[in-house]
């Protein structure tokens, strides 16, 4: 392109960057009288985004007096984003995690109370699986639009090969962890490069070992860390350690990069989340191959309880269109809306009364979550403040390396315990 | 004629400069010399970014001294700047290998300093594949001689190392340019004249080559301490700080704790930072000491 005609496009665009200003200045003073909203989403996954415009045009197509704009942010650009936004330019409505996660945001009041919302649509009775994951101080923050289980995904055509039945306890899940060693399959792949992974692990191994009540308390920061209690867990954890369960090497790896152990079948079992059947499945396994089952129990005596962390969706305090935004959280806490967009991306709608897709692992998760009786958390980062949560997974990295410094490790985390609570 | 004009007039000379330093300075001052303050204030209260600002004097200092990973990040900046160094030599001696003039020899310059071309990050996921496990060359390499595979970066011991050797790739490739350099601008006179005086080998290079590489050593040096001290791409690429903080450096660990995904402690960050800071204020004053020598001795 020579350089005259070059200008000559910068001025033609130029032109035509006016004219369209001249064109959206009364187009943005009609809008305004009819009613905006402004949404914020971290849904840069495929599946996600596509979730998210499907329910954006459906509440556009209800009420059509009402213009959406929805920006779609990165997912990890969007977790430093939504500090900035919401204390400057606010958008009416924002999506972010349940637990203690939202608190830093609910205390520095960037978030809005949305009780009303909760009383006038009912949403104790449709949405209670999350509710007291997004309840703070008695006061809702937060619809929940979606969750999903966590547990073990095996290799199910292995386990039939070397006769080995989905364990439901403690010593059936090391014996067939044994099993699958002698016949030179690795039980348990986990990559612990970005150690949140080792966090499922200390979760489990906590839930089962001294129950949901016990486990928010230590996530909370009122139990200490060399608590006998947390011993026992970390104990049951060593015998796994002892007994070589884990892949080689873990630490080397992300999630992702234990996979193909996995995949190729050199070990047998993963503690996941249900995001990992996706990649499992574009790798080649099919539902002859890959199953699910629920972590098994360790203490008889204790009630299940499951992480299933929740996705949220908050009114910002800053809203300039309150009514409306509270109108979309009607909306997208709705049984038809929530069966849409979870078919979609997936995962489990948290209204009781939606419908879960055709799809094995989704059933089986919502089946198990729909018998919980110990309670659901929310997965040990969002559920620990953040400080606590960073030093409790490196912690766990460490140990599942190092079993032999437990003190020094459960020692640190206590100090980290301490200066939180202050 | 007005009194600003007088003193225009009068002071023109005077008063010149200081106008064609103003942008500068501004910008200096805005961007580099008040945050520095400003991080220093920062370091005295505890505070998310979000809410309000609680001061608690030397809390941040107090606690950094209990920190276990802080005095790992520190232990690794001493390793990481005394490593670095060996990017001097070694670029000196490719250098001097590439100093001729062959066919092609632009071509193999070009080569050799393509590393530093290259992006960190690159360098990073490049070296992180290298060490894999699994799969890497490095492994590989080990088990063909019959060792067994080390997982570098998940081993508290060998992390800090396997970094600063990727590190240690692009910064040779550095230094070997300025080097090279350097070389062009050799008194060949000189040479001519040692070489009469039967001077060779070791001999040329450290009494007559070596003196006149100065200026270039000199360079070399600013920028591999300098890069040294702030490395950061490559353990955000390589490990992000572990395993369990073993491979902390401290502009990483500053980072982490202040705008990482658990992080949000500012004040802790600052506090980290100021260290930092004052760590690189010992060596920029004996930078400019020598600076001022030069220029005096001139």
């Amino acid at each position: 392109m020579s350089i005259k005609s070059g200008i000559r496009k910068i001025r033609s665009s130029m032109v035509a960057l006016t004219t369209s200003a001249l064109i959206a200045l009364p187009a943005l003073a009609g809008t305004a009288m009819a009613g905006e909203l402004v949404i914020n989403t971290d849904s840069s996954f495929p599946a996600v985004k596509k979730a998210f415009q499907a329910a954006v045009t459906g509440f556009e197509q209800e009420n059509p007096d009402i213009e959406v704009t929805w920006n779609v942010f990165d997912n990890e650009a969007y977790k430093s984003a939504i500090r900035n936004f919401l204390s400057a330019e606010s958008p009416d409505l924002a999506t972010w995690f349940a637990g203690n996660r939202m608190l830093p945001y609910v205390n520095a009041g960037l978030f809005a109370p949305i009780d009303d919302v909760w009383a006038e649509n009912g949403l104790d009775k449709t949405l209670k699986a999350a509710e007291s994951a997004v309840t703070f101080n008695g006061t809702k923050w937060a619809v929940p639009y979606t969750y999903y289980q966590w547990g073990v995904y095996y290799r199910k055509d292995l386990f039939a090969k070397f006769g080995i039945e989905v364990p439901t306890t403690w010593e059936e899940f090391k014996a067939a962890g044994a099993k699958l060693q002698e016949n030179g399959i690795t039980p348990v792949a986990i990559g612990t490069r970005f150690p949140w992974t080792a966090a499922g692990w200390f979760d489990y191994l906590n839930l089962r070992t001294n129950g949901y009540d016990f486990h928010m308390a230590v996530t909370r920061g009122e139990i200490p860390w060399t608590d006998d209690r947390i011993r026992k867990t970390m104990g049951h954890w060593a015998e796994l350690l002892k007994a070589g369960f884990f892949l080689e090497n873990h630490a080397a790896y992300s999630w992702q990069e234990a996979l193909p152990a996995l995949v190729n079948g050199d070990a047998g079992m993963y503690l996941m989340g249900n995001f990992i059947v996706a990649p499992l499945q574009e790798a080649g396994l099919t539902d002859d191959q890959l199953g699910f089952f629920q972590f098994p129990v360790i203490d008889p005596t204790i009630a299940m309880a499951e992480d299933a962390p929740a996705n949220t969706l908050h009114l910002a305090a800053g809203a300039r269109n309150v009514a409306e935004a509270k109108k979309f959280l009607a909306y997208i806490a709705r049984a038809d809306v929530q069966t849409m967009m979870n078919e979609i991306m997936g995962q489990l709608p948290v209204n009781a009364q939606s419908s879960v897709a055709d799809d094995p692992y989704l059933q089986a998760g919502f089946k198990m979550l729909s018998n919980v009786d110990g309670g659901l958390a929310q997965f040990f980062d969002r559920d620990a403040p953040a400080e606590m949560a960073k030093a409790g997974m490196e912690g766990f990295q460490e140990f599942m390396v190092k079993p032999e410094r437990l003190d020094k490790i459960l020692a640190r985390l206590e100090m980290v315990r301490k200066r939180q609570t202050q | 004629m007005s009194y600003v004009t007088r003193v225009w007039q009068d002071h023109k000379a005077a008063i010149t400069p200081w106008l064609f330093l103003l942008p500068g300075i501004l910008m200096f001052a805005i961007y580099i010399v008040i945050p520095i303050f400003q991080s220093i204030a920062i370091s005295f209260y505890r505070w998310d970014g979000l809410g309000e600002k609680t001061f608690i004097g030397w809390e941040n200092y107090r606690e950094l001294m209990r920190d276990d990973i802080f005095f790992t990040a520190l232990q690794n900046n001493v390793i990481w700047l005394v490593l670095y160094l060996l990017a001097l030599p070694a670029g000196l001696l490719l250098a001097l290998f590439l100093n001729q003039t062959t066919r092609g020899i632009r071509i193999y310059k070009s080569l050799f300093f393509f590393p530093f071309v290259i992006s960190q990050v690159v360098v990073g996921l490049v070296f992180s594949w290298f060490y894999d496990p699994s799969f890497g060359l490095f492994n590989t390499a080990l088990m063909k001689i019959g060792l067994s595979p080390i997982a570098v970066l998940a081993d508290e011991r060998y992390v800090t190392y396997g970094v600063i050797i990727a590190g240690l790739w692009p910064q040779i490739a550095y230094c070997m340019i300025l080097y090279l350099t350097g070389l062009n601008a050799v008194d060949g006179e000189q040479i001519e004249a040692a070489r009469l005086d039967n001077v060779r080998g070791w001999r040329m290079l450290w009494y007559v080559i070596l003196p006149q590489l100065r200026p270039a050593t000199f360079i070399a040096l600013v920028v591999t301490v300098i890069g040294a001290l702030r490395s950061f791409d490559l353990i955000s690429i390589m490990t992000g700080g572990g395993p369990w903080g073993s491979s902390q450096v401290l502009a990483y660990y500053m980072y982490e704790q202040a705008f990482s995904e658990y992080g949000f402690r500012m004040g802790y960050g600052a506090a980290i930072a100021v260290v930092l800071f004052a760590i690189m204020l010992i060596y920029i004053g004996f930078f400019l000491a020598k600076m001022y020598r030069d220029e005096k001795g001139r």
